[in-house]
């Protein structure tokens, strides 16, 4: 096809295990976000998602700013409805809800943070080890990210809760991290692989650079946005399995997060009494995962410009033309 | 050229205008293109990559897809202008009268429906719903073609390159149309299965009598099969007229500098020269003639306004350079 | 043939590695969490059972670990999973398992078929009437839907239409005043109660088929194989379902079977959430009961779901897809 190239955008994956995403360019790490960070501002679904991110992450530095109440003091009338004092009512144990949901913002997000680091962080060494390795060495790592891929995560997450009489932050990073890297490392492989016969990768090699060098430095920058959406994705499942797990009551009860609030909101007829005690952490959940599902959703526009909304025609599409065309020889209109 | 089609034409294309409509802005990448097509010719589109030849072809055939649309002009077959019609009402002509082949036959057939499958599916939307008649003419086309009908079974990753693109050429021809399509279907094979491909074309012209129009960027790959030579040059047409007189007397000068790139393997060992510079950006494009910028002679008129069609001695070619030697023709 | 082959043998490969998962974990526990219940429960539970629950967790035998494992494993192979904790007098594993399975098999088994076919038809349809009010919503909305935490949409309904409008109930499996039968009436309550937990299991997953059914048809529309099916004249509906559809819905058939394991800890909790004594309740019982030997049954219930479902979309896209047919 004769169509003028579209702008050289960095590869992203589809949002679920499926073929290789598109190879990328040879786009170094600097560039590359910067490149995203002009993506963002100029998508809406970016933009709103970020910011989104980044309030939360506000709340989570400085829950003291909005709200001074102690989340765990049990010491307040119970069950009272919305007013000035309690922005949502307290609890049937007789604690301030607003307190609770603002104070759980931190567990939820060094959760969500610290998996995504952790499990980006396997899933980039392995899915890139596999991929630059090769051979016996690619077979075996394979096999295993695949094995782990299609073993039940949550079930297995129960079982090991259980065991462990349940976890606290630091635990549940720990085990959702070490079962939960498969699915990204394979989109990374995938991506890696793609970029093997490359020729910048082929001209590190001859100018005799090492593998490790290789690889730092030519492969992994190339593949930043691959990288950031795998954290957004990991991220975002850390939230929601943590939350699911608390929720059945295999977190730390002492600890105050979004999921043991709806642990005991539960476990406190909250459905008759309290409504709110179950719709307020809830939505922060849904809020929080809707950041990072709108951000890694217009990476995935950014990535493949068929799927981005369409632009309109507007008005007879021949005077739409950038540049004026000087007045020709001969004065006849265009039919 | 006169606003009716000459007689004989089956094709007219009359100041045909497309763009992509894409975030920076919207591209012409076919800026007023007109032309005919004489039963049983053979007319090349040549022209180097980017300069809308192949979003030309899609137009005509009203192929085009978002972002891409036509914009302006007609495109007139069977007595009816095509441009506007909707997928229904172009159903009568599609494939019976006027039919498409692509560059890649890997992408261009669908890979999970055997051969069979995908003749038979053009058939039968044509009416033809007994598989028994739909099996005989597919095995026919493809004997045309030399392929082994047992191949009707088979899938497309399962055929080679050269029978693949053999096999889109054979469909194309399902009900004989007036009018064959192609866009760049040798730029895939090898040298030698390019001409090999060419001559077969060639052999099924002349015994089926169909129109060519063929898209290709390898100008000296069609100068002894086409009738009629167009050059194209970022998005409009720099020159048409009949292959030996182009050739042999190349009126624009992007013409004359494409010749000189090629190298000859009979003529006098020369220096080869390209043509400097690079294609102007059609988002945007210069305001006097279009390939004023790269052009050895060019002129002050040339980068100040932009150049009608001239005719000279059977070529029309968009030059001011022809601009006294003969009448201009004006846009046509 | 040797794509199946490669298939089984990974499926056995994995089951192997939950197995041993399975036996491993226990025993990788400060403080072997056995011990505690066998104390419990002694003289509930017949000796041969003791025995049974001795093999699984290594407790209380001067066993090797090796012979441990394979005692275990044999024990497996014959379904003996020991005695479940939480009912008394200790019914065996296998049984309660059983009776609790038909449950999830229908009310997750239909709904999410049910969500894989309306979600690819949904995004089949909106895919190709692109720019239409259909598409311009689907993203935004579904990208929401796709983080919202099953169990608590689960909680959400249950306020609504449960507590609030008294519309639809919303605890356990059908009307326990009812004894079962296959009487329509019986089957009428039983329908009742999974409209609930089945509605948010399918509003949850949903989205996601119809988002990638969505962005696959998209760029399987720009190939040049389906525009060549416009070029030939072919009628509307063959060229979106024919050429497009049957292209881009192949990597959803995988993704499907991958997401089962997904779906299914979503379906734990929604069980749990509406009491739908189903296995994934069961699961949740065997935590707070501490029953392992239920749990760890369980778990393989579940694994091997996932890796049958997995193996039935490989069948599938390999007869759907000609190009993996061959001997690559």
């Amino acid at each position: 096809m004769d169509a003028p190239l579209l702008p050289d955008a960095a590869p992203v994956p589809a949002s679920v295990p499926g073929p290789a995403p598109a190879p990328g360019g040879g786009i170094t790490g600097a560039r590359a976000l910067r490149r995203m960070g002009r993506a963002i501002t100029a998508n809406r679904k970016a933009t709103a998602g970020t910011a989104l991110l980044a309030l939360f992450c506000l709340v989570a530095a400085f829950p003291q700013v909005i709200a001074r109440d102690n989340p765990n003091a049990e010491i307040y009338p119970r069950l009272l409805g919305i007013s000035a004092r309690h922005l949502l009512g307290t609890t049937a144990l007789g604690q301030d809800m607003w307190a609770q949901v603002v104070w759980g913002t931190r567990p939820v997000l060094l959760i969500a943070f610290g998996v995504g680091l952790g499990a980006t962080g396997v899933a980039v060494l392995i899915g890139v080890a596999a991929a630059y390795l090769g051979g016996a060495w690619d077979s075996v790592l394979n096999v295993i990210t695949d094995v782990l891929l299609v073993i039940p995560l949550f079930p297995l997450l129960i079982v090991i809760g259980s065991y462990l009489h349940g976890a606290g932050t630091g635990v549940m990073i720990a085990v959702i991290t070490l079962t939960g890297w498969s699915y990204t490392a394979r989109q990374l492989r995938a991506q890696a692989l793609s970029l093997r016969g490359r020729d910048f990768l082929e001209a590190a090699r001859v100018r005799g650079e090492r593998g490790l060098y290789v690889i730092a430095v030519e492969i992994i920058p190339t593949m930043t946005s691959l990288i950031v959406a795998s954290f957004l994705t990991n991220a975002l499942y850390a939230v929601l399995f943590s939350s699911g797990l608390q929720f059945i009551g295999l977190g730390d009860p002492s600890v105050v997060s979004w999921g043991t609030m709806l642990y005991w909101a539960e476990n406190n007829e909250a459905f008759q009494v309290a409504p709110l005690w179950i719709i307020a952490p809830g939505l922060c959940i849904v809020a929080l995962g809707a950041a990072f599902a709108l951000i890694n959703y217009a990476f995935d526009e950014i990535g493949n410009p068929a799927l981005r909304p369409l632009l309109r025609r507007a008005g007879r599409p021949a005077s739409r033309r950038i540049a004026g065309t000087a007045r020709r020889a001969d004065a006849q209109p265009a039919s | 050229m006169p606003s009716q089609p000459a007689d004989g034409a089956i094709l007219a294309v009359r100041h045909l205008s497309a763009e992509y409509l894409l975030e920076r802005g919207a591209v012409v990448a076919v800026d007023d293109v007109s032309f005919d097509v004489g039963r049983g010719e053979f007319l090349a589109i040549v022209g180097e990559s980017g300069c809308g030849k192949s979003t030309l072809l899609f137009a005509i055939a009203q192929l085009l897809a978002r972002p891409a649309a036509i914009t302006a002009g007609t495109v007139t077959f069977r007595g009816r202008n095509l441009v506007g019609l909707t997928d229904r009402q172009l159903v009568a002509v599609r494939w019976t009268g006027m039919s498409v082949v692509m560059q890649s036959a890997m992408n261009a057939l669908n890979p999970v429906k055997s051969i069979g499958a995908q003749f038979r599916d053009a058939m039968r939307a044509h009416g033809t719903t007994s598989a028994s008649l739909a099996g005989q003419r597919s095995a026919e086309v493809l004997r045309m073609v030399g392929i082994d009908p047992v191949h009707l079974r088979s899938y497309p990753h399962q055929l080679s390159g050269g029978m693949r693109q053999r096999a889109m050429i054979a469909m194309a021809l399902l009900f004989t149309p007036e009018l064959v399509i192609m866009d760049e279907p040798t730029s895939a094979l090898d040298v030698v299965a390019q001409r090999s491909l060419m001559v077969q074309i060639k052999e099924l012209q002349r015994r089926f009598g169909f129109a060519v129009v063929f898209v290709t960027h390898d100008m000296s790959l069609v100068s002894h099969f086409s009738d009629r030579l167009m050059v194209m040059y970022a998005g409009q047409v720099a020159e048409i007229g009949p292959t030996g007189r182009v050739f042999g007397a190349p009126a624009h000068p992007y013409t004359a500098g494409l010749m000189e790139a090629f190298p000859s393997i009979r003529g006098p060992r020369r220096a080869l020269t390209g043509i400097g510079g690079s294609p102007p950006d059609l988002a945007s494009p210069p305001g006097g003639c279009r390939f004023a910028p790269r052009c050895a002679k060019v002129m002050e008129r040339c980068t100040a306004e932009q150049p009608g069609l001239f005719e000279v001695d059977g070529i029309h070619v968009r030059c001011f350079l022809w601009d006294g030697a003969a009448m201009p023709v004006g846009r046509p | 043939m040797r794509f199946v082959l490669r298939r089984v043998g990974f499926f056995v490969l994995t089951l192997w590695v939950a197995l041993t998962l399975n036996f491993l974990l226990p025993r990788m526990m400060p403080g072997n969490p056995a011990l505690a219940i066998i104390g419990r429960f002694k003289g509930g539970i017949s000796p041969q059972a003791v025995k049974v629950l001795q093999d699984q967790f290594g407790v209380g035998t001067r066993q090797n670990p090796v012979a441990q494992y394979l005692a275990y494993l044999r024990n497996v192979a014959t379904f003996n999973f020991g005695p479940s904790l939480t009912t008394m007098p200790g019914e065996p594993v296998s049984q309660v398992v059983l009776h609790a399975l038909p449950w999830t098999l229908g009310l997750v088994g239909v709904t999410t078929i049910l969500a894989f076919a309306l979600g690819t038809g949904i995004g089949i349809v909106g895919a190709w009437r692109r720019g239409g009010l259909l598409d311009s919503l689907m993203p935004p909305v579904f990208v929401i839907l796709s983080v919202v935490p099953y169990f608590w949409l689960g909680l959400v309904l249950i306020l609504i239409f449960g507590v609030k409008l008294h519309l639809l109930p919303y605890f356990f499996s059908y009307d326990y005043t009812l004894t079962p039968s296959l009487s329509p009436a019986f089957i009428g309550n039983v329908l009742e109660h999974a409209i609930l937990p089945g509605f948010t299991l399918l509003i949850t997953t949903i989205g996601t088929w119809i988002l990638t059914m969505r962005n696959n048809m998209i760029t399987t529309l720009a190939e040049d194989y389906v525009r060549m099916a416009r070029a030939k004249g072919l009628p509307g509906h063959r060229v979106m379902l024919d050429y497009a559809a049957r292209n881009a819905i192949l990597p959803n058939l995988t993704g499907f079977a991958m997401s089962l394991g997904f779906v299914l800890g979503g379906a734990i909790l929604i069980e749990e959430v509406f009491n739908y004594q189903g296995v994934g309740w069961l699961l949740l019982q065997a935590v707070n009961n501490e029953d392992y030997p239920l749990m760890q049954a369980l778990f393989l219930l579940i694994t091997v779901a996932v890796l049958v479902a997995i193996l039935v979309a490989d069948v599938a896209t390999a007869m759907l897809d000609p190009r993996t047919r061959g001997a690559r």
